[in-house]
C-alpha cells in the first residue's frame, strides 16, 4: 500500500491528459523486468519511457510479464516512447513513427544526441525534428540542453513539454545550472520536465522547488543499490519539492533572525 | 522460398508470405486481418519494409518479395 499520494487537485496536465504523479520514470538500466516492475510501482509513476529496438523473442519460462510493453500494460502505466540512439532528425522522425505505430500513442520523448561521449542534445537536429514531428501530429516532449533560448524555441515550434537536462545522461551530477532551469521555468508556458542527471532524492526536490512541473529519471533508481527504496524516496522528494515550491519559501537573509520574541523574557 | 533480411539477418519465407504471416511467425501470435492479434491483446510491434512503415491494417495485404529488408521493432527498456 502506498503511504502518500499526490493531491488529486494538483495533477500534471500534458496535452490535456492529467497525471497523478509528477515523477516520470525511465526504464533503462534495470537488470530484470520483475525488479523494474516493483520499482515502477514504488515510484507511483503514471508515465514511463521506453526505447524502440528490434524485436527479439522473449525468453520462455519467465514468470509474470515477459516483455516490457506487457509489464506497463499490466501496471496501467502510460508509455512514452523515446528516440534514444538517434543522431539525426531523419532517424528520430522514423523512430517516432515506428513507436506511434507499435504503441499506439502520439506522445514521443524526442532525443537527438550529438555524440556518444557527452550524450548531449544536438540543438540543430532537435529543432528540425521537433518541427517535423509537430507537423506530423506528434506530441513532442523535447529533451533539450539547459538553454533558456532553445527551450523557448522548442515551445514556439509546438513542443508539448520541454525537458531540460540537469546534467548529462547517467552522470548523477544533479542540477548543474539551477539558474538556467529557473529561467526556463519562468518563461515557459508548456510543462517543464527536468530530465537527466538526477542522482538522488534531493536533486529531484530541487528541480521541483525551481518550479519544474515534473522530473524524469531512470538510472538514479534502476542502478541504485536498492531500486525500490530509491523509487519511493523519489516519489516523496517530488511531492515535497512541489509542495515547497507552491508554499512560498522564506527569503534568504544575510543575518540571523530570532524566531522567539525577546519581549517578556525573564530577567535572569 | 523467398529470401529477405529480417532485423539485419537472413530469413527464408514461403513464397507468397505477407507481412502479417511474418509477424505471426516472429511473435508466435496469430494476426487478424486488421493487424491486431487474434488473442485480443496488444502486440506492441511495428514493421518497416524497405525503410517505410507498413501500418498494421495493411500487413495482411502486403506481400514480401525477394531481398526485401524488414525491420520489426518493439518497446524495450530505455530512459
Amino acid at each position: 500500500m502506498t503511504t502518500t499520494t499526490t493531491p488529486v487537485s494538483d495533477p500534471l496536465v500534458i496535452d490535456g491528459v492529467p497525471l497523478g504523479s509528477r515523477l516520470i520514470m525511465g526504464t533503462g538500466g534495470a537488470p530484470s523486468l520483475d525488479g523494474l516492475g516493483a520499482a515502477l510501482v514504488a515510484s507511483g509513476t503514471e508515465l514511463t519511457t521506453v526505447a524502440m529496438r528490434r524485436y527479439s523473442t522473449p525468453t520462455a519460462g519467465t514468470a509474470g510479464a515477459v516483455n516490457l510493453f506487457d509489464l506497463l500494460l499490466e501496471k496501467n502505466i502510460r508509455v512514452l516512447p523515446n528516440t534514444a540512439g538517434c543522431f539525426t532528425a531523419r532517424e528520430a522522425v522514423m523512430t517516432a513513427e515506428l513507436a506511434r505505430e507499435a504503441l499506439e500513442t502520439d506522445w514521443v520523448k524526442l532525443e537527438v544526441i550529438a555524440d556518444e561521449h557527452t550524450l548531449l542534445p544536438d540543438a540543430v537536429e532537435l529543432v528540425d525534428a521537433t518541427e517535423q514531428l509537430v507537423n506530423r501530429g506528434f506530441k513532442v516532449f523535447a529533451y533539450t540542453n539547459d538553454d533558456p533560448v532553445l527551450a523557448l524555441r522548442l515551445e514556439q515550434l509546438g513542443a508539448a513539454a520541454v525537458m531540460p537536462l540537469g546534467a548529462p545522461i547517467g552522470t548523477g551530477l544533479g542540477i548543474l545550472n539551477p539558474h538556467n532551469i529557473g529561467l526556463i521555468v519562468a518563461r515557459a508556458s508548456v510543462p517543464v520536465v527536468l530530465d537527466a542527471g538526477i542522482g538522488t532524492a534531493s536533486d529531484a526536490a530541487l528541480a521541483m522547488e525551481l518550479g519544474c512541473d515534473a522530473v524524469l529519471l531512470a538510472t538514479a533508481v534502476t542502478r541504485a543499490q536498492d531500486p525500490v527504496r530509491m523509487a519511493e524516496a523519489f516519489k516523496h522528494a517530488v511531492i515535497g519539492g512541489r509542495l515547497a515550491a507552491r508554499a512560498g519559501r522564506i527569503p534568504k537573509r544575510e543575518h540571523a533572525l530570532a524566531s522567539s520574541a525577546m519581549e517578556g523574557r525573564p530577567d535572569l | 522460398m523467398t529470401q529477405i533480411s529480417l532485423n539485419g539477418a537472413a530469413h527464408s519465407l514461403t513464397d507468397g508470405s505477407t507481412v502479417a504471416d511474418l509477424v505471426h511467425t516472429v511473435t508466435g501470435r496469430p494476426i487478424n486481418p486488421d493487424g491486431r492479434p487474434a488473442d485480443g491483446g496488444r502486440l506492441g510491434v511495428a514493421v518497416a519494409l524497405n525503410a517505410g512503415i507498413v501500418p498494421r491494417s495493411l500487413w495482411a495485404a502486403t506481400p514480401l518479395s525477394m531481398n526485401d529488408d524488414v525491420e520489426i521493432v518493439t518497446a524495450v527498456q530505455g530512459g
